[in-house]
């Protein structure tokens, strides 16, 4: 089941002096319990696919079908915790905003802060958590919501590199368990390679798709583990010059 | 947990608390020291106290004023137009920063109006608002509302603008509308803006109301300063400077336990 198509869609911004064609004819779909990355050029507007595909900006042509109307989970760039509140109202608070705050999935929310280690830190506040625990509780504030599809805008890259390594085996493990659907934007070539099912190489500005890459390593559980299979480096080689230019 | 410091940490904090011991004592040495230069000068004729006054007849007139219980009615009138000020003024300010907050298209259209209006100096405005408000506490209370209004609209409008984008974002993904993004994010991420507008304001309400009690009044702290300048008794100008040095310094601490208290989790 496909849990969101885009259908042809391009995306043009205006300012006073230019308009800029972000995206062009681009068209892919996500199937139900994948994991797909986005790779591209910096720049390449990776940024403007998550806010179509969150309905934040409309497409200027082509269309953007979800399979529910269900919000989706949107995981940005830093954990993006509201430091004033607990960690258990900060998981609350997609609930919240969506009055759904409901005995019901409370409990489920306090369920995955059980399940995941962070009942014990329910009442604490953000600053008192390490970043890598920071990172999972924003995990689980977007699960709480129980979307159908989540939204990874490049989670890792405020971290260190130690910490992301970690972090990222956490959250691949998360997912899976939950059996959730999620889209991966990413800059990072060996990010994309560890943790997808397939993976959609950009071009350019305006971005299309170039190519569809299937890693050859989904038998393997683990990402930490995929990076030490041998056939990751060769697909590494060839990802990064895709990025560079290269026709398929 | 107590015995784990090294010597040297001892002694690194045994520093520190030394530096602040001594900070304190010279804090309360000028005082002291100013004190005592301006009442000796006093004495041995250096300067002259009719015009000058001096730290002892100053004491004096605080104890007249105290016993004969005039001081407690002027302090209350003018502490009382003052909270009124500062409160009016805090409230209106922030509502007008979230209404342009909310409505980028007013706040364009308004932005050359607050420029100008917190440029002007409010005195000037002094004669209008006696004829519109009248010579009594309204008057005043409008001047501490003046004052503090535009000051607080354009502290708290930049605190809000200035709320990160990046968790606006998040809780549009959500689905969040604008009242929620204000409830949920703006409001509480300028907790610590609001809080420093509230000693700003502590300031600004008390100018309002002296200025305010220096064009009209019967009563109040700025009045007693006037009457005291007309029938030229300086001690009872620097008695109710003083005194009024002291209830702004009480207000602007208390205001900085509160921020002290509600910004611990920011």
């Amino acid at each position: 089941m496909k849990v969101l198509q885009l259908q042809d869609v391009s995306k043009v911004f205006y300012t006073k002096t230019q308009e800029t064609e972000a995206l062009s004819h681009m068209s892919f779909d996500v199937n139900e319990g994948e994991f797909v990355s986005i790779i591209g050029p910096s720049g390449c507007g990776k940024t403007t696919i998550l806010s179509l595909i969150c309905g934040l900006i409309a497409p200027t042509s082509g269309k953007v079908i979800r399979q529910s109307d269900n919000a989706v989970g949107y995981m940005l760039q830093r954990d993006q915790l509201f430091e004033w509140r607990t960690i258990e109202r900060n998981v609350y608070l997609g609930l919240e905003v969506m009055h759904r705050l409901t005995a019901e999935n409370k409990a489920h929310a306090n369920e995955l802060l059980k399940k995941y280690g962070l009942w014990n830190f329910r009442k604490h506040y953000p600053q008192q958590l390490s970043g890598g625990m920071r990172q999972r509780v924003a995990l689980i504030r977007t699960l709480s919501t129980n979307p159908d599809l989540l939204l990874l805008d490049e989670p890792f890259s405020a971290l260190d590199f130690q910490t992301r390594l970690e972090v990222c085996d956490d959250v691949y493990s998360i997912i899976k368990k939950e059996q959730k659907t999620a889209l991966l934007v990413t800059h990072d070539i060996s990010e994309a390679l560890s943790l997808s099912d397939r993976i959609i190489v950009l071009t350019n500005r305006p971005a299309t798709v170039l190519t569809v890459h299937e890693p050859k390593l989904n038998a393997i559980a683990q990402p930490l583990k995929r990076r030490e299979s041998p056939d990751f480096a060769p697909q590494f080689e060839l990802l990064h010059k895709y990025l560079h230019g290269e026709k398929p | 947990m107590k015995n784990t410091f090294s010597r040297q940490h001892l002694l690194f904090l045994r520093a520190q608390r030394i530096r602040k011991v001594l900070v304190h004592v010279a804090q309360v040495g000028v005082l002291i020291l100013l004190v005592g230069l301006w009442e000796l000068s006093a004495k041995l004729g250096w300067i002259d106290s009719f015009i000058t006054s001096c730290p002892s007849r100053i004491w004096n007139t605080l104890v007249e004023l105290i016993s004969n219980g005039t001081l407690w009615q002027h302090i209350w009138a003018s502490t009382w137009e003052t909270l009124a000020g500062f409160a009016i003024g805090t409230a209106l300010g922030y509502a007008v920063a979230v209404v342009l907050w909310w409505n980028a298209f007013l706040k364009d259209v308004f932005e050359p109006y607050i420029v100008v209006l917190n440029s002007l100096p409010k005195i000037a405005l002094g004669p209008i608002i006696i004829i519109w408000a009248g010579t009594g506490k309204a008057s005043i209370i409008t001047m501490a509302v003046l004052i503090s209004v535009v000051i607080t609209t354009i502290t708290v409008l930049n605190g809000f603008l200035a709320t990160d984008k990046e968790k606006a974002l998040l809780l549009r993904s959500m689905g969040a509308n604008r009242a929620q993004i204000f409830v949920k994010l703006v409001a509480p991420a300028n907790v610590p803006t609001l809080m420093a507008t509230l000693k700003i304001n502590v300031g600004m309400a008390w100018i309002g109301s002296i200025m305010g009690e220096y064009l009209v009044s019967k009563e109040g702290l700025g009045y007693l300063i006037v009457y005291g300048k007309q029938v030229f008794k300086l001690d009872l100008v620097m008695t109710c400077t003083i005194v009024l040095c002291a209830l702004a310094g009480l207000m602007y601490a208390i205001v900085a336990l509160l921020e002290k208290a509600v910004t611990r989790k920011y």
